[in-house]
């Protein structure tokens, strides 16, 4: 009998997979943000509100988690932008898997943002790499300050902090200085906004990180880009115009603007 | 919660690793996990084993090996083991230090018996 040492990862093909589609995602210029929280705490909000801010000219389709139903679908696809519903049936967590299957009939280079909201849970989806460019996390006010030393793994790992409800602080116990020191804690340098999808209040310091993000995005993704590649081949037996297809019923095509035109 | 998918994840990997040395049996495969990778081990533990159960991998068992959140401070270099997200450095009192460890979800190694 004998010991043989490994150095490889749990979950590498997970990883596999997602590294392919971060490289998918350089390759067309796509920004792909992953959210998490727990359920209940407002990303299918937070989208709702970021969709209303997009001009409809905007070229960003949403991908969403569910273990049931494609309500939070139906939500989304009422800005006109494409949405595709992933129901899990069970599992507590998207992986690079769903992801890649889900955007099998989604032409990329027809997309400049992509959001994925997760399954609405604190522990799991911090495990399984998207191949996002980063992740978001939302916790809101009706929860605990301390949410972020219970479960660091995802407040290590996210780029971004929001907290939502905010409209909700009078009301509730929660020490918002203390949940931004336990952020802080557990990830130095963490961003943190803070906002109310109810009353609006804040969103603008959101939609400005957002914009921020994506701009450095592009130069990472610029930088990057491997010159051999530029034109991948394409996806065998789709067409390159195919529209995505919609929980909604009622997409939009996905328009690209004339080359200049942003 | 997803540890059952990661116990899978396990198996898939033995059997891969089995296949690629040609042992004729794994008698364990130890996994290093760490406190950032949000993994409860006893939860692993009992997916495990309730996965094994009635394979061609029986009785195949499971070491976990748990670490630390290890930092490095960018003035003196020291490297720490962070306890109660103190991260500053025990050495020299800087701020500016930056995670290198504590997230691993990774195999360490098989015992094996060769074929």
């Amino acid at each position: 009998m004998s010991r043989l040492p490994l150095e490889k990862k749990v979950l590498s093909e997970n990883d596999r997979i997602a590294g392919r589609l971060r490289e998918r995602f350089q390759q067309h210029q796509v920004f792909c943000l992953n959210f998490i929280s727990s359920p209940g705490a407002g990303k299918t909000s937070l989208l709702e509100r970021t969709l209303e801010r997009f001009r409809p000219s905007e070229r960003v389709a949403l991908l969403t988690g569910d273990i049931q139903t494609d309500n939070d679908a139906r939500r989304l696809a009422r800005f006109g932008f494409p949405v595709k519903q992933i129901t899990t049936g069970g599992t507590c967590h998207l992986d690079a898997r769903m992801i890649e299957r889900a955007l099998a009939d989604w032409p990329l280079e027809s997309l400049d943002t992509l959001l994925i909201e997760n399954v609405g849970n604190l522990v799991c989806p911090s495990s399984y790499d998207l191949g996002e460019a980063a992740k978001v996390v939302v916790l809101s006010v009706a929860e605990g300050e301390d949410k972020p030393l219970k479960y660091p793994a995802i407040f290590f790992k996210s780029e971004l902090l929001v907290l939502n409800k905010t409209d909700l602080l009078p009301y509730v116990s929660f020490d918002l200085g203390k949940a931004r020191e336990y952020a802080l804690q557990v990830h130095p340098g963490m961003e943190i906004v803070e906002l109310s999808c109810q009353t609006g209040a804040g969103l603008d310091g959101w939609m400005k990180w957002l914009a921020r993000r994506r701009e450095s995005a592009k130069d990472v993704a610029l930088a990057s880009r491997p010159l051999s590649r530029e034109h991948p081949t394409p996806e065998r037996g789709r067409r390159q115009d195919a529209r995505p297809a919609g929980a909604g019923g009622e997409t939009p095509a996905l328009h690209r603007p004339a080359p200049g035109q942003k | 919660m997803h540890e059952l998918s990661i116990a899978n994840a396990i198996l898939d990997a033995v059997r891969e690793e089995r296949a690629r040395l040609n042992a004729a049996r794994v008698i364990k495969v130890g996994v290093r996990i760490g406190e950032l990778a949000g993994v409860d081990p006893e939860a692993l533990s009992f997916g495990f084993g309730v996965l094994v159960k009635d394979t061609d991998l029986e009785p195949l068992t499971l070491e976990i090996e748990s670490t630390s959140r290890r930092h490095e401070c960018s003035h003196c270099k020291h490297v720490f083991t962070v306890v109660d997200y103190e991260v500053d450095c025990p050495d020299c009192g800087s701020a500016d230090t930056r995670c290198i460890g504590g997230d691993e979800l990774e195999l360490a190694f098989l015992e094996v018996e060769e074929s």
